[in-house]
């Protein structure tokens, strides 16, 4: 076999993909550590000067550290059960027959294709708002108490907003799984006997459980970095309640301009993030064999 | 063969399965509904589902205060240059970890993916720095290699687990009949592997026009997409709502129909390897 | 790396092909009303200077701060004219990144500028930016409901009678709240009128050695009737109401008073989109009983000039357009004496159309030409700014407080436990910035 020559020309084939996500990242990064260890505040020009790790402690004792962090696995949390839950349900509800399939199936993908600004914007403003939003009025129409969700309940309100996007995603890949498991598989557990739940339990989860590694993974990347709906909605208030981690960072580079604090808090960011991967990793990832 | 399902199930399947459809699908509808009112229709209480006063004024006025095609192609040239630039720096590299897999290729695999692990805004000075020095801010070259950069991990991901679908045997059977690399990609792979990488094509156009930190931060007037329209319209002084839905009908519209025409094709390979 | 290569060689192709043509000025402003305004009418600026080309960037008002200020910054030359405000201005300046607005023509009339705004966008007596509009605070209230409560509104009333008189006018029942005012978190949000309302109660942010001052009484006395009154006089959600959301509250007749910006009384007195129009009276911004302390609220909404930009002469041409009294003149004729932007020039209050146009102009100049911003706590300061502190950290700083105030007027924390936090992260911040050991 040509194995020499597969794998040089292999080489060749992943060196543009490979370079250029270095550079992208190592470019960046090694900008980023350098201005990490200066102080460095945009609208002070001129007053750069070496600090070591200062800026490293500042973000790590932060008040809003920890509680960010909290919230940030929160965050993550919350919309993974609300989409991979939601999602395991509304796959089995859209892989039974019923009539206009189709068109149900266009409605529930339809919030994956919003922009996460319009959708933040449209769900603050026309929805959650405690005075003009719909959920107010339907409150009041049966005599309740509307209530005011960005200062009641902050994280769950982004919460909600972010599974809303990303319920369909999760379906989506979640319902092709479900439509790959054999129907025969499926019949001969119904001749044998077997109950509803034991036959979602003993045959439909078992084979969607890499469908589900797969949401879980690529969503937590997404999620991660999640900010432009906080800014939108709540500012990461009120107090600290939604403050989470990347909003964290964006406080320190765009409100404070401090490029040193922004940057210590960008590799606290990437240092944990990747913790939380290898993290998963070890937990999902026995069905991503590669 | 097919189970029978009787007309009562199926009748109750229907209506709960158009309730959520609808109930998820409403806030869109809600924001089109929104679009066609008057400031003072959008706010009132009790609101009116369709029985209002139809009216335009909303996309005229967004028109006259932005330039929506300007908008509009930016977002198309951004989405598609950096789709399109993605799949050709993704596709060879996707096929050769598929097809000669080695023992680093999943550490290389998920090397890639935790490029994405760096929030953007902690590295938004540096790179703002380096596109001001290259000369690329507010320009769409630079957007479309930033988002190439953004998805990549993404594209090679999704192109990995779809090429590992395909039987290597089609592959070796080719060889033996002594067709060129080249031959072997146009008449075997091609084909087979043209609904993933449709697939691929279709998820990095809905990302790429949906990213809304560096298109915002990276230009200013001729490479702004509509991520930067919408900014125009999120929270003025006064009344706001119906021309607010009518910027975001207009920024959401395109993405939305295409989704729909090309959902087939999207779902088609949207499985990550999650089908075996 | 042919990606790499191809990519720069292109975008050295770009600039060249735009270069030969008319002047282009890029301009970045904000969202407001009065700046959609000035791009509507800026064909006859353009008509007049055929080899200028404007390019707007209209952008709401964070999205559009954190712009201008990476790109000033960096000196990225993005834009050529920025919308900045009295916060940004005397920073900017300080650092050389403004070009000095002399020579603005000879009609220019520098000296018409109100004193207090002017002084705001000065540095050493030198104009680094020029008002488009400008604003002070003041009480915006329902004359109907008032009067149905059988109170009358002083012209400059204390804390004490606005709190009596919203708790008096509230009917929670019929969604008629006694007082709106800010509650969202952010240094140009709830931190403008909380530091207003701090100032006017003889509280201050710093003493001369910086140390920041929440532990002091002033400051708990101003939060907790801050919240005290909000509790039983506001609307639901109310910490997250900034401007904007009290604006349509309030046009839509949902609050009894309104303490904000000057510039929304041309809003709520504008009968398409108010509701309440004909009965919205107005009065000075409240005081402690014995201090005359009005809080000195003072923002401008300017247009300047990066210093780095190569089109210094052209984007002056067209500042000194939109920031004159021909411009006023020509809003006037064409939408009205009541929607011309306001709070910049004298003239403007000493014209008879504008002050029968607008009912409220009087009120807005007594409200402006009060505002002292060199000194605006009764007790001695070492910064600027009224509403705000002029120094580069108030921006995060003036957030994260904003953050515990909106915490505790949501009563997810205590007044106090509010102040500590806020006391806290202040020192912090000026520990780590160098002011304080």
């Amino acid at each position: 076999m040509a194995t020499m020559h597969t794998r040089s020309t292999a080489r060749l084939m992943m060196a543009p993909a490979v370079v250029s996500l270095l550079l992208w990242m190592a470019v960046p990064l090694g900008m980023t550590i350098w201005f990490s260890l200066l102080r460095y505040n945009l609208l002070m020009p001129g007053m750069e000067e070496w600090t070591g790790f200062t800026n490293y402690r500042y973000f790590l004792t932060d008040p809003a550290f920890f509680t960010a962090i909290a919230n940030t696995l929160l965050m993550v949390g919350g919309v993974l059960l609300i989409s991979v839950g939601g999602g395991i349900a509304l796959a089995l509800l859209l892989d039974q027959a019923f009539f206009g399939q189709g068109i149900v199936r266009l409605l529930v993908i339809a919030p994956f294709f919003v922009m996460p600004t319009v959708s933040a914007l449209v769900w603050k403003n026309m929805f959650m708002n405690p005075v003009y939003g719909l959920f107010a009025m339907v409150a009041r129409f049966f005599g309740l108490e509307p209530v005011d969700w960005f200062a009641e309940v902050p994280l769950f309100s982004i919460i909600m907003i972010v599974a809303w996007q990303w319920l369909p995603f999760a379906t989506l890949i979640l319902l092709t799984a479900l439509q790959s498991l054999d129907e025969e598989q499926k019949e001969a557990a119904e001749m044998d006997g077997a109950g509803p739940l034991s036959r979602f339990i003993y045959i439909v989860l078992p084979h969607l459980s890499r469908a589900i590694t797969v949401v879980i993974l690529i969503q937590t990347i997404f999620l991660l970095s999640i900010f432009a709906e906080i800014l939108v909605t709540t500012n990461g208030g009120p107090g600290l309640q939604s403050t989470t981690l990347t909003y964290l960072v964006y406080v320190q580079a765009l409100l404070q301009f401090d490029v040193g604090s922004a940057s210590a808090g960008g590799i606290i960011a990437v240092i944990l993030a990747n913790i939380v991967a290898i993290f998963l990793m070890r937990i999902v990832g026995k069905n991503l064999d590669a | 063969m097919a189970r029978a399902v009787s007309t009562r199930r199926k009748w109750i399947t229907t209506i709960v399965a158009w309730t959520i459809g609808l109930a998820l699908f409403f806030p869109i509808l809600w924001t089109f509904l929104t679009s066609f009112k008057t400031e003072g229709e959008a706010i009132a209480t009790p609101p009116s589902l369709m029985f209002f006063n139809w009216t335009l004024e909303n996309y005229v006025e967004v028109q006259a205060r932005s330039n929506y095609l300007k908008y509009f192609s930016n977002s198309i040239i951004i989405a598609v240059g950096s789709t399109i630039v993605g799949l050709l720096i993704a596709v060879p590299a996707a096929w050769a970890m598929a097809f000669s897999p080695t023992k680093r290729t999943k550490e290389i695999l998920l090397w890639m993916l935790s490029t994405k692990m760096l929030p953007a805004v902690g590295v938004l000075v540096p790179i703002y720095l380096l596109f001001r020095d290259a000369g690329l801010l507010d320009s769409r070259i630079g957007l479309v290699g930033v988002l190439t950069m953004v998805n990549l991990p993404i594209i090679v991901w999704m192109l990995y687990t779809y090429f590992r679908e395909i039987p290597g045997e089609i592959l070796e059977a080719a060889r033996m009949d002594g067709a060129s690399l080249a031959k072997e990609i146009v008449y075997v792979l091609t084909p087979m592997a043209l609904p993933g990488i449709a697939s691929t094509m279709l998820l990095n156009i809905i990302l790429a026009w949906n990213e809304a930190f560096w298109t915002l931060n990276l230009t200013a007037s001729s490479a702004a997409p509509l991520t930067a329209f919408i900014a125009a319209y999120s929270s003025p002084e006064g009344l706001f709502w119906a021309k607010l839905s009518a910027a975001s009908t207009l920024a959401v519209a395109p993405i939305l129909i295409m989704g729909w025409f090309s959902q087939r094709q999207l779902i088609r390979g949207l499985t990550f390897g999650a089908v075996k | 790396m042919k990606l790499k290569s191809v990519l720069l060689g292109a975008s050295f192709l770009v600039p060249c092909g735009t270069a030969a043509q008319a002047e282009t000025l890029t301009i970045a402003t904000v969202n407001n009303g009065d700046m959609i305004r000035m791009q509507k009418l800026s064909d006859h600026f353009t008509e007049k200077h055929p080899d200028i080309d404007l390019d707007w960037v209209t952008l709401e008002e964070n999205v559009l701060r954190q712009r201008v200020t990476t790109d000033i910054a960096t000196e990225g030359g993005q834009y050529d004219i920025m919308t900045i405000g009295a916060y940004e201005t005397p920073i900017w300046a300080e650092q050389d990144w403004l070009a000095p607005l002399d020579g603005l023509g000879e009609d220019y009339d520098v000296d018409d500028l109100l004193p207090a705004v002017r002084d705001a966008l000065s540095v050493d007596g030198t104009l680094y930016a020029a008002p488009f509009y400008g604003e002070s605070a003041m009480i915006m209230y329902r004359t109907d409901l008032f009067e149905e409560a059988g109170l009358e509104m002083p012209d400059s009333p204390t804390w004490s009678f606005i709190a009596d008189a919203a708790r008096q006018i509230t009917d929670k029942e019929n969604e008629v709240y006694g007082i709106c005012l800010r509650g969202k978190a952010g240094w140009g949000e709830n931190m403008a009128f909380v530091t207003a309302l701090a100032n006017s109660m003889g509280a201050r942010w710093f003493d001369m050695d910086w140390q920041p001052q929440f532990d002091s009484e002033e400051w708990k006395n101003a939060v907790q009737f801050y919240v005290d009154l909000m509790n039983d006089a506001g609307p639901p959600g109310a910490s997250s109401n900034g401007f904007n959301e009290n604006l349509t509250l309030f046009q839509s007749g949902k609050c009894g008073m309104w303490i904000d910006a000057t510039v929304a009384a041309s809003f709520v007195t504008n009968p398409d989109e108010s509701t309440v129009a004909d009965s919205v009276g107005f009065a000075q911004f409240p005081t402690h009983q014995d201090l005359d302390n009005h809080g000195n609220w003072l923002w401008v909404w300017s247009l300047a000039i990066p210093a780095s930009s190569e089109k210094i002469d052209a984007a002056k041409q067209f500042i000194a357009w939109a920031t004159s009294k021909e411009y006023t003149e020509l809003v006037a004729s064409e939408e009205g004496w009541a929607n011309v932007p306001p709070g910049t020039r004298t003239s403007l209050y000493e014209n008879e159309e504008y002050l029968e146009a607008a009912p409220f102009a009087d009120e807005t100049l007594e409200a402006m030409n009060a505002a002292n911003t060199t000194n605006s706590s009764v007790q001695e300061v070492p910064y600027s700014g009224g509403q705000f502190v002029a120094i580069p950290e108030f921006q995060g700083i003036g957030t994260a407080v904003g953050q515990q105030f909106s915490a505790a007027l949501a009563g997810q924390v205590s007044v106090d436990q509010a102040l500590q936090s806020a006391q806290q992260l202040t020192e912090r911040e000026m520990t780590k910035s160098g002011y304080i050991d």
